[in-house]
């Protein structure tokens, strides 16, 4: 697929690809997104702000010109911002192709590293020569101040200009803790919103530390997803159960928000509100516990992103689906065209009662 | 909220221009009632020195007339506050100071006034409506407090590009609510009358003191009309 190459969220073109439950295929303009959801159902985002996670800097001890690419986080906490996973790479910037950055020096425990406003440490490299543990000095104030004033977001080749927050900022972006946007939710705005709601179409939000899509090295790409901390409210909780007693679908808005759902259903068989840390991986063979359907940009097979949609649908059918972008000339990448895909046979009313939700009813009661 | 008999025990709330007159005492009072406190102002020593004096409160050093300053703002005060219920619009600029007739007051000076009046607090709720949804789903009271002025209303002589900026934040603030309400974000217009202010002074130097009302006097007016705010339609989703 050709890369969307301008930062639009909402492009007036933009298509979508509806894979329906039964197995057909339908194309729509995205606006009429809402088309696609009935009355009961339930469209769940993620509501992760996005940081200025790409800090330039040196690395103190070779004097060498570094980008730190924030990755990975413990929490959700917002005191808890000095550690932090970093991908790192040599001078240079987003014009270039991850794939052909420059290295970064060596790097050791102890090293300082100077980014703008910002001082921190390598606290050690993680089995890999780009990807390393560091801490910030300051307070969380002083360390939240410097990322927004320093830091830019995360982008790569296939845009050429510059992103500001606002081009990557959802319009329900809430708490600063995404590493890349979730883009999926780029379709919402709120003449959407007030749509879904004049159609019967319930509207939640869980918070999700999207993290980054590519490193550029074929050996840390293989590594990602990372675990990606969540926060699942307890009313989005409520709604979800809901949603699942009068017979409503459950949409999700994004892979990130797939993830934290899936996950939170998986911890003793059933949903629970409040913390958690996305450590799984999801793919053909991974029974959804919640999630009905997918909405979600248009993936390459062979990416993570694409491997969770096997979990929906058959592979059979994918491929049908990716034939179809292909020819229509759907675009791909976080400002592109979107696809919801419904779980196979989630359309029939018998089939969802033969799903394994018996632990699930025990926390409806 | 931690306590619900205790209305602002808990609350998350931004309060921008918050380290002189009307702002500095919404601060003071909010953190008094058990508030988590952020605020914005223009002058970084000035921020600091306040945040070290108002302990347990979160001074952020920013410029709401600025666009590019928008969203690290945004991020600033959700990281500090760890999301956010309330956010107040409080900074204020005069235009042209001394105050000019509408004829004599430059282009610049009223785009001045509506950078920080208008623009700026269309920016900063903008950015922050994710933020205030999120709470409002959460079955939190999330309220935009757009500070105003008679003068929005009545047309002084002199006062044209404080009125007219104040005028339109009025007008979107009514027309914000009326297309917020459904989602359980409330925005509401105050006027907190003449007060005892740097911005009064600025404006009317020879304004004897004792005829205007204390900033703190304000202040706790505001907080009870947000707190009746709480019981009407519209608290949560």
């Amino acid at each position: 697929m050709k890369a969307a190459e301008l930062a639009i969220q909402r492009p007036r073109d933009a298509k979508l690809l509806v894979v329906d439950a039964g197995g057909a295929l339908h194309h729509a303009p995205r606006a009429r997104l809402a088309d696609f959801l009935r009355a009961g159902d339930l469209l769940v985002a993620n509501d992760a702000a996005t940081l200025p996670a790409s800090l330039a800097g040196v690395h103190q001890r070779s004097g060498a010109g570094i980008e730190v690419r924030l990755a990975g986080r413990r929490s959700l906490a917002v005191d808890d911002v000095r550690e932090f996973t970093a991908i790192v790479f040599g001078a240079g910037d987003h014009r270039t192709r991850t794939e052909d950055r420059a290295a970064p020096p060596d790097l050791r425990a102890g090293d300082g590293l100077a980014l703008g406003p910002l001082r921190a440490t390598v606290l050690r490299t993680l089995d890999h020569p780009r990807l390393i543990a560091l801490r910030f000095d300051g307070t969380p104030d002083a360390i939240w101040a410097g990322i927004a004033r320093h830091g830019k977001p995360i982008q790569y080749a296939h845009l050429s200009e510059p992103l500001a927050l606002w081009d990557v900022w959802t319009r329900v972006a809430a708490l600063p803790v995404a590493f890349e946007p979730p883009s999926a939710g780029f379709v919402l705005d709120w003449q959407l919103l007030a749509a879904l709601k004049a159609r019967g179409v319930g509207f939640a939000t869980l918070t999700h530390a999207a993290g980054i899509s590519s490193t550029g090295d074929a050996a840390l790409d293989a590594r990602l997803p990372f675990d990606e901390p969540y926060h699942l409210p307890a009313a989005t909780l409520r709604a979800i159960e809901d949603t699942r007693e009068r017979g409503g679908r459950v949409i999700a808005l994004g892979t990130t928000v797939t993830r934290a759902l899936e996950h939170a259903a998986s911890r003793n068989g059933s949903l629970r509100a409040g913390e958690g840390v996305a450590d799984q991986r999801i793919g053909a063979h991974t029974p959804l516990r919640v999630v009905d359907a997918i909405v979600s940009g248009t993936h390459e097979p062979g990416t993570s992103h694409h491997e969770l949609l096997r979990a929906f649908t058959s592979d059979a059918l994918l491929r049908r689906a990716h034939v179809e972008l292909l020819q229509r000339g759907y675009r791909t990448h976080e400002f592109g065209d979107s696809v919801l895909i419904e779980r196979r046979g989630s359309g029939h009313c018998a089939d969802r009662r033969l799903r394994p939700r018996g632990q699930f009813n025990k926390a409806l009661n | 909220m931690n306590n619900p008999l205790i209305p602002f025990d808990g609350l998350r709330v931004a309060v921008t221009g918050g380290t002189s007159g009307l702002g500095l005492a919404l601060v003071k009072a909010l953190r008094e009632r058990g508030a988590q406190v952020a605020f914005v102002a223009r002058r970084v020593p000035r921020v600091s020195e306040v945040a070290h004096q108002l302990s347990g409160t979160h001074g952020i050093g920013g410029d709401v007339s600025r666009k590019d300053e928008t969203h690290p703002l945004a991020l600033r005060i959700t990281a500090a506050l760890g999301g956010l219920d309330v956010l107040i619009n409080n900074a204020s600029s005069l235009g042209p100071v001394p105050l000019a007739l509408l004829a004599d007051t430059d282009c610049e000076q009223l785009e001045e006034a509506l950078a920080t009046n208008l623009v700026g607090p269309f920016r900063l709720t903008k950015a922050l409506l994710g933020a205030l949804s999120a709470a409002a789903r959460e079955g939190r009271p999330a309220r935009v407090v757009n500070i105003t002025s008679d003068a929005a209303v009545t047309p002084y002589a002199g006062w044209g590009a404080y009125g007219a900026s104040k005028a339109a934040l009025l007008h979107l603030s009514r027309i914000w609510d009326e297309e917020l309400r459904p989602h359980g974000v409330r925005v509401l217009a105050v006027d907190p009358g003449d007060m005892d202010t740097p911005l009064h002074a600025q404006a009317v130097p020879d304004a004897d003191p004792a005829t205007l009302k204390r900033p703190q006097d304000a202040a706790q007016e505001i907080l009870a009309l947000i707190e009746r705010s709480f019981d009407a339609p519209g608290r949560g989703a």
